[in-house]
């Protein structure tokens, strides 16, 4: 049985920004549905007790001395933006004109 | 002088120092050895001929001084270099000159490393050949028609064409450690948190790893010492200092390993090594029994769901660290036309922008982030993180350090894994374990299988990095460094 569906590939770019192509949900779909498979081993685990590790380091609350200290300029921020206007970053129009 | 580009870094800073070369004749020979074999190799996206020259001038001035002031190094593509180009090999940061330089390029600054240039990647560094570089893939050097690792095939490759001394990579699952194998070239990721991931284009944030290339062991214990230690810009680097890991490296090299317990994987046996992989491994394990080490076996049960656990948390990460490349602040926008939306205009972007695995993976962790899925593939990645990091500790309570092949294979032809992703994975099946437990380990060439280099790994505990450094030197000792043919 497959894991993953073409349709729920499909949903996933969707939710991930992503224009697939129709050529690409395709493929796609075949190559995650095999790493899929390989991955789901990871049930087998008998791990109910276990605590989850998010990253190996133990520090907690980690603070500096609130020292100010330089930072990028308005410019130099904005250096590497496509679109740029009066200062700030440019982006197309978040609603349509109706609403 | 002889050949500057043949000589380690350690002899080239040495001469620079005693002014038998200057930093600018060391930085022009490997500029211009760049220039005469980099259209077969592909090791460079970019090269700072004058930035180079400019930081060289300024040590032959005596402006900067320190352990490897003068000698040059490669930069992964993937660390932030103010002024200089850095896409991640990727076509979504096409052009990208940062306005800020990572920590360890700071630190590579002030020691008087000039730059050479930025080196080839798979994109994102997502993927163990350079095959998904957005800008063609790296050769590699003992072979040009086979990949030479990844994802930082670039920097590794450099190093083997002579065309840098030293190299910097960024490890997640095995990129700087594969890379070294396959090129014969020693590769080492520090501790995680011994090196800062500031201005590290992040991939998967709680495995990411900045850290070493060279051609020797001692070469990349002087570059670790460099760019490693505490900084307050990353919240997971170690306040703690950095283990003297050029004096280990150092006492490895004098070849005795006495009282030295090298502990092997039970579970890694039979996994799908080639037999010139393991024979070279095997060989290399007497030698440092000669030397005066003991082995151990030991188990580490969960190792073989090791595979697995990484390939749902780095996607996951990945999926949410991706999400910055919007369109907005930098890089490419596609189809703003003025009528589509942001939203469209982001897809549009982004579906140009990014290649085959990178999508694949930013799917991947979506679906493995989602509600309805995240207990059973994220969540239960993290429970048997916690095991695997358990596995390790137990096996360092018995054994000083853990080895085995870097990788279960020599460098492959192009184009041999590309359509079934999960092969390619299979590259950083003895790299991966590392990676979730966070210690540190390094990749050391051991011998030729089929003419090709393989590398022989060492494992050593969280901040226990001079271990591995002692058994690496220990075992270039005896085994020798190995020269790919001329280019």
């Amino acid at each position: 049985m497959a894991a993953i569906s073409r349709e729920e590939v499909a949903h996933l770019a969707r939710l991930s920004r992503l224009a697939v192509t129709e050529e690409e949900l395709d493929r796609f779909a075949g190559q995650l549905d095999v790493i899929l498979q390989s991955v789901a081993r990871i049930g087998e685990v008998a791990a109910d007790d276990i605590p989850p590790t998010s990253h190996s380091v133990p520090l907690t609350n980690v603070y500096r001395d609130d020292v100010p200290v330089p930072c990028l300029t308005q410019e130099e921020a904005l250096s590497g933006a496509p679109d740029a206007f009066e200062g700030r970053f440019r982006v197309p129009r978040i609603l349509d004109e109706e609403d | 002088m002889s050949d500057l580009t043949k000589m380690s870094a350690a002899q080239l800073a040495k001469a620079i120092a005693g002014k038998e070369a200057s930093a600018v004749e060391v930085t022009t020979a490997h500029l211009d050895r760049i220039a005469a074999v980099d259209d077969q190799v592909h090791a460079f996206l970019h090269v700072d001929r004058e930035g180079a020259l400019a930081a060289a001038a300024a040590v032959d001035r005596g402006e900067v001084t320190g352990p490897l002031a003068g000698v040059p190094i490669a930069v992964k593509d993937i660390v932030a270099t103010k002024g200089v180009p850095t896409t991640a090999a990727s076509k979504i940061l096409e052009g990208w000159r940062p306005p800020y330089d990572a920590t360890i390029v700071e630190r590579l600054r002030a020691a008087g490393l000039p730059m050479l240039g930025k080196t080839n990647m798979d994109e994102f560094a997502m993927g163990s050949s350079t095959e998904y570089s957005a800008y063609g893939a790296t050769k590699n050097p003992w072979d040009l028609g086979r990949i030479p690792g990844g994802s930082g095939g670039g920097s590794s490759a450099s190093l083997a064409a002579y065309e840098a001394p030293l190299a910097i990579g960024t490890d997640t699952g095995g990129s700087i450690r594969q890379p070294g194998a396959v090129t014969g070239t020693v590769g080492a990721k520090p501790t995680y948190g011994g090196t800062s991931r500031y201005g590290l284009i992040a991939f998967s944030s709680s495995l990411d790893t900045p850290g070493p290339c060279a051609r020797t062991v001692e070469d990349a214990a002087l570059l670790h010492s460099v760019i490693a230690g505490h900084d307050w810009r990353d919240s997971t680097s170690i306040p703690k200092p950095v283990p003297d890991v050029v004096g280990a490296a150092r006492l490895g090299a004098t070849g005795d390993l006495s009282g030295v317990k090298l502990g092997i994987v039970k579970e890694f046996a039979g996994d799908g090594s080639e037999p010139g992989v393991l024979s070279a491994f095997h060989e290399s394990l007497e030698a440092l029994v000669k030397l005066g080490a003991e082995v151990v076996e030991v188990s580490c049960p969960h190792f073989q769901y090791a595979l697995p656990a990484y390939y749902l948390i780095a996607p996951s990460e990945a999926s949410s660290n991706l999400a910055r490349f919007d369109g907005v602040r930098y890089g490419l926008r596609v189809g703003d036309d003025g009528n589509r939306s942001l939203e469209e205009v982001m897809s549009l972007t982004r579906e140009a922008g990014f290649g085959p695995e990178v999508k694949r993976r930013i799917i991947l962790g979506t679906y493995a982030l989602s509600s309805g899925y995240y207990d059973a593939y994220y969540g239960q990645a993290q429970k048997v993180r916690t095991l695997i990091t358990r596995d390790f500790e137990s096996a360092f309570e018995r054994v000083d350090v853990l080895v085995s092949p870097t990788t279960p294979f020599v460098a492959f032809p192009f184009g041999s894994r590309t359509s079934d992703p999960y092969q390619m994975y299979l590259a950083d099946l003895f790299t991966i374990p590392t990676n979730l437990y966070g210690g540190p380990a390094i990749s050391v060439p051991c011998g030729l299988s089929e003419g090709l280099p393989v590398g022989f790994q060492v494992m050593a505990p969280t901040m226990a990095d001079d271990r591995m450094y002692r058994v690496a030197a220990a075992l270039e000792s005896a085994v020798g460094t190995f020269t790919p043919p001329a280019l």
